[in-house]
């Protein structure tokens, strides 16, 4: 085991990811010989050369087109979109394209690429640098969606992803750059759509992804000082949707509060509460709660964003409100 | 071209009489760009096309019956029955698709080359679109990125004077809307008179050997008109009766047809054949089923049944 930060485990995942297969080629806005604008791809140039990492000019468009053409051509492209923010200038190529081909094509043709991209609030980046857009990630058939929350599981999710056959969106949380975490030397892989319970409970069942995960382990600790034993569950992907192992967990606790960085609606949490209320309707004995951010763009003063983003003591009180 | 011609024409027949739904965009007055092009390519290339590319794909030699079977939304069109008119798609023709969002697919054609670059193989990628998609960010992205990355890709802009209803003229402020913006991206400006098919097979054959050298990529503007209207039942009455009488006499078939000054009796029994192939592909068409109901839910992921 080795101790690395999620920053240096995005680029380790990714040099993983090219030593196992020579048709990994990576793309995007100042990765190569910068680095990265947030240092999360250093080295990767010099240890691949500029045959396989491509310094790319201010062209999303170009960056995931070029990307879905060389998967059809047998290559297993990783893009870089440098904030989340910005596919909003290449949604045409995700949605339209890369998550649709397949199925126009009766399966003639698929793109199997990994978009990676920085996203997440609570650094101060103001609205246009601070969204997720994982739950419109979510609601494309043929995209999947992973969202890990520390430095292991993004490796293995990673790996997984380069290997899967369809388009997947890859989004790494802002907040967790700093946090640290035990990683296994020998490469390694997490399935996508498998979630983690990364804390047992009994009496609810706490579900969160991203950076929400620490935020929910916080908060449990809080609530087990007041004799309440919260399960924690990371989702770790959005697509594909791992209900089982809520359904699981809520049988036991018959309690559930979703976390969710973003506001309320049509975020994943709608999708998670339908599904429990639906399918584990018998299993609960309250109603399904959610944590969320309210239904505006993400401020920039420090007091304003510390209300948008959900924290220890929202998840705490929620939870609370069931007794 | 007369194949070419004779499928659209049925295709305009079968849709007046309610057996086509959604959309077609015929292409008309614009095969001298498809068949010169592919005659210039090699077996080994890649096209990317448009909503408006059963053209570039029956010169590519996709059976016409696959293509009418597709369009009619049977199980045996070439994407069965799932992607229609706009999305023709066969990639063991080297056809990687048909794309309906306009420009989108220019993007996607770089990065066709791009692979053909890093695996060192010697396909070529050609990308066809129209003028007015020369006014959408994404055809300006993708040249530019294909001239700083040298790729070994032909960009074919088919002008046929329109964007959907309105004259190129009047949505671009430049009088070749492609050949014009080809020096912004440091290429050459090449403009050819796309109803001449010889003039196309030639600037093709030029810029499929500048791609294969290594000396990155081409812009062509083929310069041709769209005979039909946009789509479906628009009969194009905006179009001014001196233009369409204009470029009726310089159809692309009639201008071939002249050159290679055939006999009577040969041309007729050329004409007589390409109707019958194209009858015939419809009934075969026309003959196969529609999907079933379990084709609903596949081929949405690559590692599920559904
Ligand atoms: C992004 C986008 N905007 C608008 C349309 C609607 N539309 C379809 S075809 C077309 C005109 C395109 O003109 P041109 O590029 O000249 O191609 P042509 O149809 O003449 O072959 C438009 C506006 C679309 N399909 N996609
Ligand atoms: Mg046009």
């Amino acid at each position: 085991m080795i101790t690395m930060n999620y920053r240096k485990a995005i680029a380790e995942a990714i040099a993983r990811a090219m030593r196992r297969d020579p048709r990994v080629v990576f793309l995007g806005e100042d990765v190569g010989k910068p680095g990265g604008a947030f240092k999360t791809t250093v080295g990767l140039r010099d240890e691949f050369g500029p045959n396989r990492v491509w310094d790319t000019p201010i062209s999303e468009q170009a960056i995931i087109g070029a990307a879905i053409g060389a998967a059809m051509r047998g290559l297993r492209p990783i893009a870089e979109i440098m904030f989340a923010d910005f596919l909003g200038t290449c949604w045409d190529g995700i949605a339209n394209h890369a998550a649709k081909l397949r199925y126009m094509s009766n399966g003639q043709v698929s793109v199997p690429i990994v978009i990676r991209t920085h996203g997440g609030a609570g650094l101060g980046f103001a609205a246009q640098h601070s969204q997720l857009f994982d739950n419109l990630a979510m609601s494309i058939p043929g995209l999947k969606v992973v969202v890990p929350s520390n430095p292991a599981d993004l490796i293995g999710l990673f790996q997984a992803a380069v290997d899967d056959p369809d388009p997947v969106l890859f989004i790494e949380h802002k907040a967790l750059f700093d946090v640290k975490g035990e990683v296994d030397e020998d490469p390694f892989s997490v399935p996508l759509g498998s979630a983690a319970t990364v804390r047992q409970g009994e009496d609810l069942t706490l579900v969160a992804t991203g950076a929400m995960v620490p935020v929910c382990v916080q908060a449990a600790e809080r609530l087990s000082e007041q004799k309440v034993s919260a399960e924690v569950i990371d989702l770790r992907c959005l697509t594909p949707l791992d209900m089982s192992t809520i359904l699981t967990s809520i049988a036991k606790t018959s309690r559930i509060v979703i976390v969710q960085e973003g506001p309320a609606t049509c975020g994943w949490g709608s999708e998670v509460a339908a599904r429990t209320a639906d399918v584990g309707f018998n299993s609960l004995d309250a109603p399904v709660r959610r944590v969320t951010s309210p239904p505006t763009p993400t401020p920039f003063a420090a007091n304003l964003e510390k209300l948008w983003v959900p924290t220890v003591e929202r998840v705490v009180a929620e939870a609370m409100s069931f007794w | 071209m007369k194949e070419i011609r004779a499928f659209e024409d049925k295709l305009q027949q079968l849709f007046s009489d309610g057996l086509v739904r959604g959309s077609t965009h015929l292409a008309n007055g614009q095969e001298a760009v498809a068949v010169g092009a592919a005659a210039a390519l090699a077996p080994q290339d890649v096209v990317f096309c448009t909503y408006r590319g059963h053209h570039h794909c029956l010169a590519r030699g996709m059976p016409p019956e696959a293509a009418f079977a597709e369009i009619l939304g049977r199980l045996g069109g070439c994407c069965g029955g799932k992607g229609g008119s706009m999305h023709l798609t066969d990639p063991s023709l080297g056809l990687l698709g048909s794309y309906a969002i306009v420009g989108a697919h220019i993007p996607i054609a770089v990065g066709s080359a791009w692979a053909s670059r890093v695996n060192g193989d010697d396909a070529v990628t050609c990308c066809f679109f129209g003028d007015g998609t020369t006014t959408i960010g994404s055809f300006h992205e993708a040249l530019n990125l294909a001239a700083v990355w040298r790729l070994p890709i032909i960009f074919i802009c088919e002008n046929n004077q329109y964007s959907e209803y309105t004259p190129i003229a009047e949505v671009v402020p430049v009088v070749n809307p492609a050949a014009d913006r080809a020096s912004a991206y440091g290429l050459k400006s090449v403009l050819v008179d796309g109803n001449d098919i010889e003039a196309v097979r030639s600037a093709v054959t030029d810029a499929r050997g500048t791609a294969a050298e290594g000396n990155g990529p081409s812009l062509i503007e083929a310069v041709t008109y769209r005979q039909s209207g946009h789509s479906r039942a628009d009969p194009g009455t905006y179009k001014p009766a001196a233009e369409v009488a204009y470029w009726n006499t310089r159809d692309p078939i009639k201008l071939f047809e002249t050159s290679l000054d055939l006999p009577t009796g040969e041309l007729e029994a050329m004409n007589r054949g390409v109707e019958a192939t194209i009858a015939a592909a419809l009934e075969v068409a026309l003959a196969s089923p529609e999907p079933g109901p379990e084709a609903l839910l596949t081929s949405v992921w690559g590692d599920a049944p559904t």
